[in-house]
């Protein structure tokens, strides 16, 4: 958990939020079992926002952006994504899904298909984009997380860090309005990590609108303009970066902070 | 030839530096005789072996191979080496050999199972060997299904497209239906569509094509089938249709609708609770207690309906092995890219899940292959029953380990190549660590 410098100036020209919602969550609940895991969260997203996501470990961070694109079910409350409403209608579901790109923290990258075909598959059969034209656009995207090279390889063949690049160019292979990471640099050595950060630093510098669960403060700091702090299932704060670090407002993001900083 | 000597001297020569630890001689000091223990375990194991070579060698190869009955076999052995004892009398199988491979089969239509065995193995090239064959052979592989019974059985040419246009139904019901319905009431309706074609309208229609224009070859009927030809039949059958019915079974019980998963593991635990041989006693006398009488279902068709579910129920285990390694990340990653179930299914899952579960998939196959002998205990013979059956003539009668023997063989090199076809796939499909 150490805050990594970064070391590039950020070109913040195309960071810009806009008024239009992203996403919308209003009054959701949700529960495993007996167990109450997120409570009565509401937040709102705009297009163009990069969000980080804090929080200690079982605070519920994964299961709220796991909600986005229904990877988990919630029992009571609204998302709406995009302009689409969650519901149980798996038409909706697979839109929103197509629509919003997720990044993991072991990557799921599938193992039997190589990094092009990797990249290439959803488009296809999702969006019924030529194959050309697909392996064009994911050509495209493995040039700009910089593995142009490794296209024909398979995944069991790259290292940590170009695995995650590669999962970042997948999800991007789908023209997704939203990204969302969970974890994505804390599966990987510290020079792995830099290279993942890199790319999600320029994701944002086109202005992409992010969802970032990370321990990276660093990150936090410099790309976010809003970070949340979860803590038990409930979203306890949330502020600009700055005010977030230097003046915590309750005492659960205090001691977090003191955690994690280690002052 | 006294060039010999000189020629080992040369070789000793260039041999001498690593002596002990390199060659053949190193390689047998390390690998046999590395300790007092190994060496006696060598010992002894070269003992067994000659022994059972000693015996089995000279009775292959000191063995009469002419001869028209089981008596006249002894008279050349004791003529030749003076004792019946520990001589093969071949002569059963050059005498039989067609008729342990073909069973009743007519033998001026001989080639018509021979043709049947050819196009099933280029019908399989794609499929096997899918990179280094054109993917056109797959219209082949799709006809294959209907050619091969009409090759088998004979008879009118429209029995087998009026099946196949069974399957054309089907989907065109289901095509239709899905898009203006729910996806699973097409399904369903579909493949009821298809049975009913099948089992009520199909019998009028052929009949009334064959009277309007009859086209057809000579038929077969089912109780000529036999020998080794009837195993491949069934097996090939139960292979290639448990293997599709298996996946679905293991899809089905991990399912979320509860109906479809308590049916699969329904029929699941029963198929694997229940002796295949009384599944084969139940298709060959039971099922015409519950058929209206005078419908004629094929006795051949019964079995392999049998053996096809029997399979199928060890099949869906084995698959659901493969399918509870992935890792849920696998699912998870399909479903964030937005693929459907289905598509998640054949593009993600099932490929790595079939290929963790090759060697599994090809003992059932091995297994359901040597389980088609078992058919020769409801009267059908197959190569088992056939060995009775020659026996059974006087000129042959006592004669057990010659048939046994080339039976032993003939299904050793089917399940053998099967074995290693799933070596090479598995190293075909490797893609590195994960
Ligand atoms: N499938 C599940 N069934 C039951 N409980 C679960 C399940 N998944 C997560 N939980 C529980 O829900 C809580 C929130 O989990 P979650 O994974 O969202 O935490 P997190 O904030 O992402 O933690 P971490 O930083 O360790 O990843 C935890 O207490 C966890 O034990
Ligand atoms: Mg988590």
């Amino acid at each position: 958990m150490s805050e990594l410098a970064i070391e590039r100036e950020i070109d913040r020209t195309k960071m810009q939020v806009s008024d239009e919602v992203a996403i919308e969550i209003t009054g959701m609940n949700k529960w495993y079992g007996a167990f109450h895991v997120l409570r009565d969260i509401n937040l709102t997203v705009n297009q163009g926002e990069r969000i980080v996501i804090a929080g200690p470990s079982g605070s519920g961070k994964s299961t709220l952006i796991r909600c986005l694109n229904a990877l988990e079910e919630h029992q009571q409350g609204r998302i709406e994504v995009d302009g689409t409403v969650l519901s149980n209608d798996l038409k909706n579901i697979d839109k929103i899904r197509s629509e919003v790109g997720m990044v993991f923290q072991h990557f799921n990258l599938f193992p039997h298909l190589t990094i092009l075909e990797n990249c290439t598959l959803a488009p296809i059969w999702v969006r019924k984009t030529p194959r050309r034209e697909a392996e064009e656009r994911a050509m495209h995207f493995l040039e700009k997380v910089k593995i142009p090279e490794q296209a024909d390889k398979y995944p069991g063949q790259l290292s940590g860090g170009q695995q995650q690049r590669v999962a970042i160019a997948r999800s991007l292979c789908m023209m997704p309005r939203i990204m969302l990471f969970d974890e994505p640099t804390s599966a990987l050595d510290p020079e792995m990590i830099k290279e993942v950060l890199d790319t999600m630093i320029e994701l944002a510098e086109e202005g992409m609108t992010m969802l970032c669960v990370t321990h990276e403060m660093g990150f936090a700091r410099q790309v976010a303009n809003r970070v949340i702090f979860m803590d038990a299932g409930q979203i306890v704060e949330q502020n600009e970066p700055e005010e977030f670090f230097n003046n915590p407002q309750s005492e659960r993001t205090k001691l977090f902070l003191s955690q994690i900083l280690g002052h | 030839m006294s060039d010999v000597s000189f020629v080992r001297t040369e070789m000793l020569q260039e041999q001498t530096p690593p002596a002990s630890e390199v060659g053949i001689i190193g390689w047998v000091r390390h690998n046999l005789f590395s300790g007092w223990f190994n060496s006696i375990l060598t010992l002894i194991s070269l003992y067994a072996i000659y022994y059972v070579l000693s015996g089995i060698v000279p009775w292959i190869f000191q063995s009469v191979w002419n001869a028209n009955s089981l008596t006249e076999c002894r008279e050349i052995m004791m003529a030749t080496w003076g004792s019946t004892h520990g001589h093969a009398c071949w002569a059963v199988i050059n005498d039989r050999w067609l008729q342990m491979l073909f069973g009743f089969y007519p033998d001026h239509l001989y080639w018509r199972p021979i043709l049947a065995l050819v196009l099933l193995l280029i019908a399989l090239a794609p499929i096997l060997y899918s990179e280094r064959v054109p993917s056109k052979l797959l219209y082949l592989t799709a006809a294959y299904p209907f050619l091969m019974p009409f090759l088998m059985w004979g008879g009118t040419i429209w029995g087998p497209i009026s099946a196949a246009l069974g399957f054309v139904i089907g989907w065109g019901v289901y095509t239709v239906l899905s898009k203006q319905l729910s996806g699973l009431l097409g399904l369903v309706l579909g493949v009821l569509a298809t049975v009913i074609w099948w089992l009520v309208l199909s019998g009028y229609v052929v009949g009334a094509m064959d009277s309007i224009l009859p086209i057809g070859i000579e038929a077969v009927q089912s109780r000529q089938f036999g020998g080794f030809m009837l195993a491949i039949l069934l097996g090939v059958v139960a292979i290639g249709v448990s293997l599709p019915i298996g996946i679905v079974l293991a899809l089905g019980r991990q399912s979320d609708l509860l109906i479809v998963k308590y049916l699969c593991v329904g029929f699941i635990e029963f198929i694997r609770g229940v002796p295949l041989i009384t599944l084969l006693f139940v298709a060959s006398l039971l099922l015409n207690l519950f058929l209206p009488p005078g419908t004629n279902f094929d006795i051949i068709l019964r079995v392999m309906i049998m053996m096809t579910l029997f399979s199928a129920a060890y099949m869906a285990e084995v698959i659901r092995g493969g399918l509870a390694a992935l890792p849920r990340g696998q699912y998870e990653g399909a479903d964030s890219l937005g693929l459907n179930y289905w598509q998640a299914q054949r593009l993600i899952i099932m490929p790595q899940a079939l290929k963790i579960s090759i060697p599994g998939i090809v003992s059932t196959f091995i297994g359901i292959f040597k389980d088609t002998t078992l058919v020769s205990i409801i009267g059908l013979f197959d190569v088992i029953g056939l060995s009775s059956a020659i026996r059974a003539d006087t000129a042959w009668n006592g004669i057990y380990w010659e048939l046994f023997a080339f039976i032993g063989a003939l299904f050793f090199v089917v399940c053998f190549s099967m074995s290693r076809y799933s070596m090479y796939l598995e190293r075909k499909l490797q893609t590195g660590h994960r």
